[in-house]
């Protein structure tokens, strides 16, 4: 058991996955020598090669067609997108080709190829740089979404996507890189499966669910809420397609009630799916409509103004109350909550 | 907005082995690539034009009588097909759009699986390690920036494979044929870029994708280009042949521009004649390449009553085994379409299968109870 952060733990996860298996290759623009921009392949050119660290030119359909095509050949390629509003140039490649190849070919060709993606937003950045995409991609078949909220879980779910024969997404918190935490590095990559829920706060008032950089603030809310008299089931769902939802429906039949926050926006989101599929499941243990606190509807805003934007400790707490029909910020409105 | 009419009229620079009245013409570059082309070789180019033109219009007529849904035709595309292909070694790789169905065949398709796609059977006809060949691409260029990939996985395993791309002169217009030209480059990777610059993207003509011929572009990122007569089937197997050997040999990537002419439609479901002068059809059908690769034997006496009639049956014997093969192709079963789009299990697409088979159960079983209560009502008569 060692204490690193965040990005540590992944590059260790990286390296662990190099050293176990020689097809596993990285692609992507400034990841050798400087380290990617968020070092997180630091030091892995130097002691693999820059035929296994590949600093790519700047193209991101570039670096997922030609993923694809290393895949083709028998590669497992670890493909870095440098921030999440460079994503969409690779669309294309991602959703009609990475995602599809294998049941194009009736199961003939593999695309064992993972994408990582640092998203999120809170470290005031410029435009395109702070975006939470992640729906766009868990509502294409074919392609595994994961979303990681700590050192450990990073370690482990970088291995079991890459060790994966499907295409997964990999979203990194961003802002949670210099998050440090313990990390076991001789845990058994097979005890766990990167497609299941944790709980990380039991509770038994309200279910709360959430995943990577909302992890640690929707932990924060369970814990203030806790002061005040309520307990709060924290979940967070690790896969984000396919989600879960066994666990989180075996919560919300205990507590009747579900808030799903996420810094993405809200239409269409993944808040919404989790609110369909599981009023489907237990409508009749639901003491409540489902709440989402979540980004706004606009595009991702300057970062003087992002911590609006951005579902904190309070907006969290203010969902949880309006789960429990407690005095909310909507409770003064007549009629049904906008 | 005008449109610059001169990006396809340097037909002298094209290389050319066999004019299109039939002359073979000597060249001293590229001669040495088809020296070992004897008369058995021409013939089987000959053959194989002859049962690729045959397969078209074949699967044409399948789509005509409402056996396939949509069919690409190659029509005037023979002598780019065949020549490239037959040029490829058997562990090369082809990524190719949907067009390519000589290319296909010689890589040794199963002549039913041409057909799967376009019967709407299945997603893909074929394995493509059986073959070698990826299936057809239809998003426009995609499948270079594949072929790159595959290359430089080729170029990390020291191998001496060649992956080999073909699109044609719209794709030049996306993003991912030109970040595929910049990786190629970069990497050196061992890919060829076949170009079947058939002169119409849909209804959209060469010159609204390029003001300067297509070949020219890639010199710019640094990779060899050639422009071949397109319709010249000697002149392909010869550019390509010297293409595959510098790949082989290390000296990365070569763009081929093979200018041609789309006879025929863009697919069945297109209609040329609204947006196409019917003078130009005219001149391309003089330079028709099994008219002139004909005309070639002809003068040399290799095209007798008997090779002619050879040609003939293995032709119409193909046709038919494709006929064949596509009305007896079986029909696919309801629930494959849930299988193959993950891997590993996957918990939603396992309920949702999983909630359709019990619904076709449902109604399997409602069927029957109805079926049974009439017959009970029939008896009770």
């Amino acid at each position: 058991m060692s204490t690193m952060t965040f990005g540590r733990a992944i590059n260790a996860g990286l390296r662990r996955a190099m050293e176990d298996d020689p097809k596993v290759v990285l692609m992507g623009e400034d990841i050798g020598k400087l380290g990617g921009v968020f070092r997180i392949t630091d030091g892995l050119q130097k002691d693999f090669g820059s035929h296994r660290v590949l600093d790519t030119p700047l193209a991101e359909s570039g670096i997922l067609g030609t993923a694809v095509g290393l895949a083709y050949r028998g590669y497992r390629p670890v493909v870095e997108i440098q921030f999440d509003g460079f994503i969409y140039p690779a669309f294309d490649q991602i959703v009609c080709q990475v995602a599809k190849l294998h049941y194009r070919t009736q199961g003939a060709v593999k695309v064992p190829l993972t994408i990582r993606v640092p998203f999120g937003g809170g470290i005031g950045s410029p435009e395109h740089h702070s975006e939470s995409p992640e729906a766009y991609f868990t509502h294409t078949s074919g392609l595994r979404v994961v979303s990681v909220s700590n050192p450990q879980d990073a370690f482990v779910m970088i291995q079991q996507a890459i060790a994966s024969d499907d295409p997964v997404l990999y979203f990194e918190p961003k802002r949670r890189y210099h998050v440090k935490g313990e990390v076991d590095e001789a845990v058994d990559l097979n005890a766990t499966s990167m497609s299941d829920a944790r709980v990380v706060t039991e509770g038994s008032d309200v279910t709360l669910v959430t995943y990577g950089p909302l992890v640690p603030t929707a932990r924060d809310a369970a814990i203030a809420a806790s002061d005040d008299g309520v307990s709060v089931e924290v979940i967070d769902l690790r896969s984000l397609a396919p989600i879960d939802f066994a666990t989180v429906e075996k919560s919300v039949r205990k507590t009747g009630r579900l808030v799903i926050t996420h810094e993405a926006a809200q239409s269409g989101g993944l808040g919404a799916e989790i609110a369909a599929s599981i009023t489907e499941r237990c409508f009749y243990h639901l003491e409540h409509a489902p709440v989402r606190v979540t980004g706004f509807d606009i595009p991702y805003p300057y970062s003087k103004l992002e911590f609006h934007h951005l579902p904190d400790l309070d907006r969290i707490l203010d969902g949880v109350d309006r789960a429990l029909g407690r005095s909310n910020s909507l409770s003064s409105r007549s009629g049904l909550e906008g | 907005m005008p449109l610059n009419n001169d990006a396809d009229a340097t037909q002298d620079e094209l290389v050319q082995l066999i004019a299109p009245n039939g002359e073979r013409r000597s060249n001293a570059a590229y001669d040495r690539w088809v020296s070992d082309v004897d008369d058995a070789g021409l013939q089987a180019l000959y053959e194989d034009m002859i049962v690729i033109r045959r397969i078209d219009a074949e699967a044409t007529a399948l789509q005509r009588q409402g056996e396939l849904a949509l069919w690409p035709p190659l029509l005037g595309q023979e002598a780019a097909q065949i020549g490239s292909g037959r040029a490829l070694r058997e562990d090369d790789f082809v990524f190719s759009s949907y067009r390519e169905n000589g290319v296909a065949y010689c890589r040794g398709v199963d002549l039913t699986d041409l057909l799967r796609v376009w019967r709407g059977n299945a997603s893909s006809g074929w394995d493509p390690y059986a073959i070698n060949m990826a299936p057809p691409q239809v998003i426009i260029g995609a499948q270079t920036l594949h072929a790159t990939g595959y290359a430089m996985g080729v170029l990390a395993d020291g191998a001496d494979s060649v992956a080999v791309t073909y699109f044609g002169d719209g794709a030049t217009s996306q993003g991912d044929v030109n970040e595929a030209m910049v990786f190629a480059a970069s990497y050196q990777a061992p890919v060829i870029f076949f170009c079947q610059n058939n002169q119409w993207a849909i209804s959209e003509p060469v010159r609204l994708q390029a003001h300067v011929p297509i070949a020219h572009r890639a010199p710019g990122f640094g990779i060899p280009s050639v422009r071949v007569d397109g319709n010249d089937v000697l002149a392909c197997l010869a550019v390509t042949r010297e293409a595959l050997d510098r790949a082989r040999t290390g000296g990365g990537p070569t763009f081929i521009e093979a200018v041609t002419y789309r006879m025929g439609p863009h697919t069945t479901a297109d209609d040329p004649t609204r947006y196409r002068d019917a003078n130009e059809l005219e001149d391309w059908a003089a330079k028709d390449p099994i008219a002139r690769l004909a005309a070639l034997l002809d003068a040399r006496g290799l095209l007798s009553a008997e090779v002619s009639d050879a040609v003939k049956a293995t032709a119409d014997d193909v046709a038919a085994r494709l006929r064949e093969g596509c009305i007896s192709m079986p029909e696919p079963q309801i629930l494959d379409v849930f299988k193959h789009v993950y891997s590993e299990p996957n918990s939603w697409l396992d309920r949702q299968q999983d909630h359709y088979e019990q619904y076709l159960t449902y109604f399997d079983s409602a069927d029957a109870d109805s079926a049974a209560s009439n017959l009970s009502k029939e008896a009770n008569r």
